[in-house]
């Protein structure tokens, strides 16, 4: 129905798919040139040859950044991040969304509950009462301090809600019918009929804890528990020199500073890249349950 | 019957308390913690006890040497961030509708999505290469044009710019996916009538599908209203220096640099409550907006 070739139509077309290829480009190409400089050698960077492939290929960047402690360490805190901090998240989300899904009818205290979570999107204490309270708690210098401050992560609990409240009731009554408990009905039921917002928000929720680094940087005295994030942040943003032995900064000259942020950078990406498949597997699905629902 | 009432509904409130025992412990008591910016903060006193100054942190604040232009930055930056952040997805979205190759479209989908996922941090490395004037590949790209090396992240005057572009550059995959969601409720049915009328494809573009995205262009830019004073601490962070003060300086990065390197708990306090207060009318005004014209309901 929608065909109607002329001249004009077909160079649009061309046209269009051109502006696309050019935008995706130019999405693409840092990210490539990062990568090209990451397995090129110092010379080669440094006398600008290196654009979008590797001059003169060489691992030594990445020698030299498996190798560095701080950075391996850093990457293994992130991890333990994610493991511990990911099955927080998704516990707390399910397990607040899914009485805050019921109606009012069924569960008399569900608005008032559901403002005093989402005032908290609304309205905070600001940088130095958030770090007071945490003070407070004792958690400071911990690994902890990573965890619990963001354990509650309210914007997927109100997706996750919202997801709840469009399953179809009848199952869930049935179910209730049949003696199960609420809990069973949480879990047996309600959960795996919403297997795929679930694991749009986990994978969100890796990626949200792999990404942090704000966190480490103030509720950590010591660099020695950084995630990655945070410990990069120091290194290829803050170029804090404070951070680097002499035995760095010796390898530092043979390996470039550019070649080796650009290694650093990359196996930071590295986790991201690998769930991004699955991520994308389900994010529309994901969006649509945020956005737009009516 | 109360009783009975509160029995079957006693599970769930059991399942909501440990997560409001965290709220309220790291949300709820950062909240009393604004007291801090009435008061002149003594370490060995605390957070409640210390001594009461009144509205001294606050005037403190209104004369600092460049508040106002901090304040500015901020409006600045972030309106231009809301209009870019509409105003690109949504044109991309038409262009990505137009393309019929399926692959081609969810390819640039998969790739233009993928850098809002990448931290600050980590984009903030590639920046600072990219963009840097003597070796990155911005500029020597700009060169086969002979446009001058610019230094995007330290000249005051192309920082704020910078700072919109790069945070477009990451986001904007994000809203074309909102929006080509948007889209599949149209119903096709209107291209043939549109077809039927003699409508070309530029017409059906702009009578068709615009207005089809607009219920979706109005919710997001009113949510994004919200936002004003947020400029993005992160990228901000991440990526300025003393030398962009000037131009590139907002109220997040200046209440860090009073709390965090001057350790002024106080005025920090202050100034962050200033902001808080103000984006919390912004997004109320804007929630209540958002529920009339399109009646979006958070939950």
């Amino acid at each position: 129905m929608r065909q109607r070739s002329s001249t004009g139509r077909k160079t649009f077309v061309l046209f269009n798919y051109f502006i696309l290829t050019v935008i995706a480009a130019a999405c693409l190409l840092p990210l490539i040139n990062v990568l090209a400089i990451s397995f090129s050698s110092s010379s080669a960077v440094n006398s600008g040859l290196v654009k979008l492939w590797p001059v003169s290929f060489t691992l030594k960047s990445y020698e030299f950044v498996l190798n560095k402690p701080e950075f391996v360490s850093a990457f293994i805190v992130s991890l333990k991040r994610v493991i511990v901090g990911v099955p927080l998240n998704m516990l707390l989300t399910i397990l607040i969304a899914y009485p805050l899904s019921k109606e009012k009818s069924e569960f008399r205290w569900r608005n008032q509950y559901a403002w005093l979570f989402v005032i908290t999107m609304l309205f905070s204490g600001g940088l130095i009462p958030w770090y007071m309270a945490i003070k407070m708690t004792g958690i400071i210098d911990s690994f902890w301090a990573l965890i619990l401050p963001g354990a509650v992560p309210v914007f997927n609990v109100i997706l996750m809600l919202n997801f709840f409240k469009s399953l179809p009731k009848e199952i869930e009554e049935a179910a209730l019918m049949d003696g199960a408990g609420v809990w069973q009905s949480l879990w047996k039921i309600v959960v795996p009929l919403s297997a795929p917002s679930v694991a749009t928000l986990t994978l969100f929720c890796i990626v949200t804890q792999w990404n942090s680094w704000f966190e480490g940087l103030i509720l950590l005295n010591n660099p020695d528990g950084y995630p990655l994030q945070s410990y990069l942040q120091t290194v290829l943003v803050n170029r804090d020199m404070s951070l680097m032995t002499s035995a760095d900064a010796l390898t530092l000259r043979s390996v470039s500073d550019r070649t080796s942020k650009a290694a650093q950078a990359f196996v930071a990406m590295l986790p991201v890249l690998l769930v991004y498949p699955f991520l994308q597997r389900y994010f529309t699905q994901g969006i649509v349950l945020g956005s737009v629902k009516g | 019957m109360t009783n009975l009432r509160f029995r079957r509904q006693f599970p769930y409130h059991l399942m909501i308390l440990p997560g409001l025992l965290f709220i309220l412990i790291y949300n709820y008591v950062p909240m009393t913690g604004i007291v801090m910016a009435f008061e002149r903060f003594v370490p060995s006193k605390g957070m409640y006890l210390s001594p009461w100054v009144g509205w001294k942190n606050f005037e403190f604040m209104l004369n600092m040497p460049g508040i106002y232009q901090v304040i500015w930055n901020t409006v600045f930056i972030a309106l231009m961030k809301i209009i870019a952040g509409v105003v690109v997805p949504v044109v991309i979205t038409l262009l990505l509708y137009e393309a019929k190759s399926r692959w081609f479209k969810s390819s640039v989908q998969t790739i233009v999505y993928f850098p809002h996922f990448l931290s600050w941090i980590i984009l903030g490395g590639i920046f600072v290469d990219i963009l840097s004037p003597s070796t990155g590949m911005l500029n020597e790209f700009l060169g086969w044009f002979g446009i001058k090396p610019i230094y995007f992240l330290g000249d005051v005057n192309w920082f704020p710019f910078t700072l919109v572009g790069t945070e477009t550059w990451k986001e904007f995959g994000y809203g074309t996916i909102v929006y080509l969601a948007a889209l599949t409720g149209i119903n096709p049915t209107l291209y043939e009538a549109a077809t039927m009328d003699g409508a070309g494809r530029f017409k059906q573009a702009v009578h068709v599908t615009l207005p089809g995205l607009l219920p979706m262009i109005v919710l997001m830019t009113i949510l994004s209203l919200g936002n004003v004073l947020n400029a993005g601490f992160d990228q901000v962070f991440n990526l300025y220096s003393a030398q962009v003060y000037r131009s590139g300086d907002i109220i997040d990065t200046l209440v860090y640099r009073i709390g965090m390197e001057d350790a002024n708990y106080g005025v920090a306090t202050a100034v962050g409550l200033f902001k808080s207060v103000v984006s919390f009318v912004m997004i109320s005004v804007s929630y209540g907006l958002a529920y009339r014209f399109t009646s979006y309901r958070i939950f």
